[in-house]
C-alpha cells in the first residue's frame, strides 16, 4: 500500500527537490505486525488508578490487568483470579493465578493485590468505584487475598473489571505508592512509566506525541485462543478529524477509532478501508426539570409544564428517534425507549420500545394539560457532536407540536458545570455505563437527587424524585440473589417509561475505522483490546 | 541605551502580570476543569474534593495571588491534563514550535520580499498582475484550510509528504530539533508552507507598496540623474530604504508567528506550544494556559524590544533622539 510510482516529469528544480525528499519516507518499512493507531485524545497518564476516563483506560487496559476479566462477548471470565467465591456477605475469596509476571520480571503474588487495594481506595484516587463497598483486602496465602466488605455489594465482580493490579515492588521502588497528587504538583514516576501483567509493554511515551507499546513474550494468556498477531502498536494523538482521517486514506496510520461521522459513509467506500461498528454500551436522553414549581427558561410563569406527565408524554410522541437516527446520526444510532442498553445486568427487551411518533397525539395532549397554544423552553446540550445536532433536529419536532424549542448549545466544561447547579429546564445527556450493570445508571440518573450529602442521585440534574422509584433502587443495591435482583431493575426501567422520568433516545453506533489488512475485534466499552486485533 | 533596554524588560514584566492578570479574570468562563478530569459518573463528592484540592473553589484573584507568587519561585504549576510540571511541558514543546515559526518566517522574508520588488519594477508585467492576484488568496483565505487543501494533495492523493506529526527528532541537550533527520525536514514542508502563505503575502504586497513610494521620492530622481545604473539606483537606494518598515512588520510578524501558530499547528498535529494551548482550553486546563499567555506576552515584548534596537541602528535619525518605543 505504500508503493510509490513516479508518473511525472519534474520539470522544475522544486519538483525534484520535493521528489527528492519524499522518496526516502516511503520506503521506512514498518514491520508487517506493527498497528498505529489514530484516535483524538491522547492519554493523560499511564497510572492505573489516577484517571478513570477513556482516552487513558484505552493504554492502561493494555498495559495492566484486573483480578476478572471479560472475553471476546464481554462475558466476566477470570483474570489474575483463578476463582472466587463470597463465603459471607462480608466477604470475597480470590485464588490468584500463579506463574505470573510483571514487566520487570517480577513475581505477581497476593502482596500486589492487598497493596493495589489500597492504592486504588487512596483519597486520591479515581478509581475508588471499582471497589465499591471495599473496606479492606487481607492476604491469607501467597495466592489468596479476601476483600473485606463495609457493605454488600452484588455486583463487586462487574466493578472489578475496572480495578488494576501494581507491583507492589516496583511502586515502593520508584515512590509511586499513592496515586498523582495535582496539588502537589508531582510528576510520579508511575504516571510516565508502567509495569503491569498484561499483554503489551509501554516501550515509549512522549504525551502528545506517541506512545509505543510492545507485546509482552511472557504474557501468561499467550496461548489464548482469541490472539491476534500485533507486535507492536504505536499509539497516535491527531486531535484535527480532518488530517487522522487524511492520515488513515494516505497509510500513515492504520486504525482510526473515531473517525468523524460525516466521513464513515465516504470511508466505506474507499477500497483499502474497513469500516467495523458496534454498539456502544451509553444511552442519550432527554431529562427535564422536574422539581422547580417555575421553569427558568419558558415562557410558563407560575407552573412547570414538566410537572404534567401529560406533557412530557407529549414530548415523547413529537420527537421521531428514528428520523435523527437517519438525519442526524447518519444511521448510526438504535433507537431504544430503555435507560440500559441491550447486554445489561437487569436488560429485558420489553423495555425496549418508545411511545409512538404522533403529532396530533402530542398536541391534545399538550391542549388537555392546558396548554393548548403550547410553550417555550430552552433545550441545553453539550457542544460535542453529536449532541448539538440532535438538540437541534429535536428542537424543530418539538416545535411543530407547540413546545417552542430553542436549542441552547454549551461547551464541555461549562455543560457539567451548569448542569451541577440544576441551571437547566430541559437537557440532552448520555449515560454509560462501565461495570455493565443496571445499577449504575439507575441510581446516578433516577435516584432522588439529595445534594452533596450522599451518592445518590448525582446526574439527576431534572432532580426527578418518586418515592417508589428510591424504593426500587434501594433494594437493588442490597439484593444479593440475581433473580430477584433481575426483576427489580426491571420494574425500575418500566418506571422510567410510564413516568417518562427520563426520555430514553438512543445507543448509539460507533464506527472503527482500519485499513483493510487490520481485523478488529469490536468491544461494547470502546476499547480497544490490541491483542485480539489481527495484520495480515 | 542600557537604560531604555532595562525600562522595556521592567515593562514587560508589568505586561505579563496585565496578561495573566485579565488571563485568570476569564478563566471563570473556560468552564470546570473538574468536570473534565473525572469521568460523567463520578459522584458529586468527588468533584467538589477535587474541586477544593485544586483551590478552583477561590474567588479568582485568589488563585491569581497564589499563581503570580508560585510563578515568582519558577513553580507554573502542573497540567490538569498530563499531570506534569507547565514549565517543563513548554520547554519540550518550545523547539517544535520555534522550527517552525522562523521556518515559515525565513519563507516569508526569502520568497516575499523578492517577489515585493520584482512586483514593484515590473509592475505592468502580466507575472506581476498574476502574483499580486494569487497573493489575495493568501491573505484571505484561512490557515487551517490551506492546511487541510495541502493535506489532501501532498499526502493523501500524491502520498509524498506526511500529513502529521513532527517525524523523527534528534535530541540536542533540551533542545528537540527536527532539522537533522530527513523525516524531520519532510515533516516541516507542509506545514510551513502552510504557517509561511499568509507573511510571503504579506511582505511582497508591502515589499512592493514601500518600493513604488520610495521611488517616487526626490533622491531616486536625483539618483537617476547622476547616472547611476538601474541596478545602483533599486537595490542600492532604493531597497534599503525600503527595508525600514519591513524590519518593524517582520518582528511582529515573527511573534503573531508563534502565537498564532495554533491553528497549524492543530491541523498537523504538530507538537508545539499552540497545540499545547488548545488541548488546555478545551480541557481548562488553566495552569498551561496562563503560563503560556504569560510567555507569549514575553515573547511579544522581547521582539518589540528588539525591532526597537534594530530601528536604532538602521536608522540613523534616531540616534539623535531621545531613546523611546516608536
Amino acid at each position: 500500500m505504500m508503493n510509490f510510482v513516479f508518473k511525472f516529469h519534474p520539470r522544475a528544480v522544486f519538483a525534484s527537490l520535493i521528489a527528492c525528499l519524499c522518496s526516502a519516507m516511503l520506503c521506512t518499512a514498518v514491520s508487517a505486525n506493527t498497528l498505529r493507531y489514530a484516535s483524538q485524545d491522547d492519554p493523560q497518564t499511564l497510572d492505573p488508578h489516577a484517571a478513570n476516563l477513556l482516552p487513558t483506560t484505552r493504554v492502561i487496559a493494555q498495559i495492566y490487568e484486573s483480578l476478572v476479566a471479560r472475553d471476546q462477548q464481554f462475558k466476566i471470565v477470570p483474570g489474575l483470579a483463578l476463582w472466587w467465591s463470597n463465603p459471607d456477605s462480608k466477604t470475597w475469596r480470590f485464588k490468584l493465578r500463579p506463574n505470573v509476571k510483571f514487566h520487570d520480571g517480577s513475581p505477581f503474588t497476593a502482596d500486589d493485590v492487598v497493596f493495589s487495594v489500597e492504592r486504588a481506595l487512596h483519597p486520591q484516587s479515581q478509581l475508588k468505584a471499582s471497589l465499591v463497598g471495599v473496606a479492606t483486602a487481607k492476604k491469607i496465602d501467597d495466592f489468596t487475598v479476601d476483600l473485606i466488605m463495609k457493605d454488600p455489594n452484588p455486583i463487586l465482580i462487574n466493578n472489578l473489571f475496572l480495578f488494576r493490579v501494581m507491583s507492589k515492588i516496583w511502586a515502593t521502588k520508584n515512590g509511586a505508592l499513592a496515586p498523582q497528587n495535582y496539588k502537589a504538583s508531582e510528576d510520579t514516576f508511575a504516571s510516565r512509566n508502567a509495569n503491569g501483567t498484561g499483554p503489551f509493554m509501554v516501550k515509549l511515551r512522549q504525551p502528545d506525541v506517541k506512545t509505543v507499546l510492545v507485546a509482552n513474550p511472557n504474557w501468561w494468556n499467550i496461548a489464548s485462543t482469541e490472539k491476534g498477531n500485533i507486535t507492536q502498536v504505536e499509539m497516535l494523538p491527531i486531535k484535527s478529524n480532518a488530517t487522522r482521517v487524511a492520515a488513515l486514506l494516505s497509510g500513515e496510520v492504520d486504525f482510526v477509532l473515531d473517525p468523524p461521522q460525516q466521513d464513515v459513509a465516504r470511508l466505506k467506500k474507499e477500497a483499502n478501508i474497513r469500516v467495523s461498528e458496534g454498539s456502544d454500551a451509553r444511552i442519550q436522553y432527554f431529562a427535564f426539570d422536574q422539581f422547580r414549581d417555575e421553569l427558568l427558561y419558558s415562557s410558563v410563569k407560575g407552573k412547570n409544564p414538566f410537572k404534567d406527565l401529560r406533557v412530557r408524554q407529549a414530548v415523547a410522541h413529537a420527537i421521531d428517534a428514528s428520523a435523527i437516527r437517519q438525519v442526524v446520526m447518519r444511521g448510526l444510532s438504535i433507537p431504544t425507549g430503555s435507560l440500559v442498553p441491550e447486554g445489561t445486568q437487569g436488560y429485558t427487551k420489553d423495555v425496549e420500545k418508545r411511545l409512538p411518533v404522533d403529532r396530533e397525539k402530542a398536541k391534545a395532549l399538550l391542549t388537555e394539560a392546558g396548554y393548548p397554544t403550547g410553550f417555550s423552553v430552552t433545550l441545553d446540550c453539550g457542544i460535542n457532536q453529536p449532541a448539538a445536532d440532535i438538540c437541534q433536529a429535536a428542537a424543530s419536532m418539538l416545535s411543530q407540536v407547540g413546545i417552542r424549542t430553542t436549542p441552547n448549545i454549551v461547551p464541555l466544561a461549562n455543560y457539567f458545570q451548569k448542569l451541577q447547579r440544576f441551571d437547566t429546564s430541559f437537557y440532552l445527556l448520555s449515560w454509560g455505563t462501565s461495570t455493565f450493570d443496571a445499577l449504575d445508571t439507575l441510581q446516578a440518573v433516577l435516584e432522588k437527587n439529595r445534594g452533596e450529602q450522599t451518592t445518590g442521585g448525582d446526574s439527576n440534574y431534572g432532580r426527578y424524585s418518586n418515592p417508589k422509584m428510591d424504593d426500587i433502587i434501594g433494594k437493588i443495591k442490597v439484593e444479593m440473589d440475581m433473580k430477584k435482583r433481575n426483576l427489580l431493575i426491571h420494574d425500575a426501567l418500566v418506571l422510567n417509561q410510564t413516568d417518562i422520568a427520563t426520555l430514553p433516545l438512543h445507543q448509539p453506533v460507533i464506527p472503527w475505522a482500519m485499513r483493510k489488512n487490520v481485523t478488529a475485534v469490536f468491544t461494547p466499552n470502546n476499547v480497544p483490546y490490541f491483542f485480539r486485533f489481527k495484520m495480515n | 541605551m542600557l537604560a531604555f533596554i532595562i525600562r522595556r524588560l521592567l515593562q514587560s514584566i508589568l505586561v505579563m502580570l496585565a496578561v495573566s492578570f485579565i488571563a485568570f479574570s476569564l478563566f471563570n468562563f473556560t468552564g470546570d476543569p473538574v468536570a473534565l478530569m473525572l469521568p460523567p459518573e463520578a459522584t458529586q463528592l468527588d468533584r467538589e474534593e477535587v474541586r477544593k484540592t485544586l483551590g478552583l473553589d477561590q474567588p479568582f484573584y485568589v488563585q491569581f495571588a497564589v499563581f503570580v507568587q508560585n510563578a515568582l519561585q519558577g513553580n507554573f504549576g502542573i497540567s490538569l491534563r498530563l499531570g506534569r510540571p507547565v514549565s517543563q511541558l513548554l520547554i519540550e514543546r518550545l523547539p517544535a514550535t520555534l522550527e517552525l515559526a522562523t521556518t515559515a518566517a525565513a519563507l516569508g522574508l526569502l520568497i516575499g520580499i523578492p517577489l515585493g520588488i520584482y512586483t514593484a519594477l515590473k509592475r505592468e508585467s502580466w507575472t506581476s498582475n498574476l502574483l499580486l492576484t494569487g497573493s489575495l488568496i493568501g491573505v484571505s483565505l484561512p490557515n487551517f484550510l490551506i492546511g487541510i487543501f495541502l493535506i489532501l494533495i501532498f499526502a493523501v492523493w500524491l502520498g509524498w509528504l506526511p500529513s502529521f506529526g513532527r517525524g523523527e527528532v534528534t535530541q540536542l541537550g533540551l533542545w528537540s530539533t527536527g532539522f537533522l533527520t530527513e523525516s524531520g525536514l519532510k515533516a516541516l514542508v507542509l506545514p510551513a508552507i502552510t504557517l509561511g502563505f499568509y507573511p510571503v503575502t504579506l511582505f511582497m504586497r508591502l515589499v512592493r507598496a514601500q518600493m513604488l513610494e520610495v521611488l517616487r521620492a526626490d533622491y531616486i530622481k536625483f539618483a537617476r540623474a547622476r547616472g547611476l545604473t538601474n541596478n545602483a539606483v533599486y537595490f542600492g537606494h532604493a531597497l534599503k530604504n525600503t527595508l525600514v518598515p519591513v524590519i518593524t512588520i517582520a518582528g511582529l510578524q515573527l511573534g503573531g508567528l508563534i502565537a498564532f501558530a495554533i491553528i497549524t499547528e492543530t491541523v498537523f498535529q504538530w507538537p508545539g506550544m499552540g497545540l499545547l494551548f488548545i488541548q488546555a482550553v478545551q480541557f481548562a486546563d488553566i495552569p498551561v494556559m496562563a503560563a503560556y499567555l504569560c510567555l507569549i506576552g514575553f515573547i511579544f515584548v522581547s521582539i518589540n524590544l528588539m525591532v526597537d534596537v534594530l530601528y536604532y541602528i538602521v536608522d540613523p535619525r534616531l540616534r539623535t533622539d531621545r531613546a523611546g518605543g516608536h
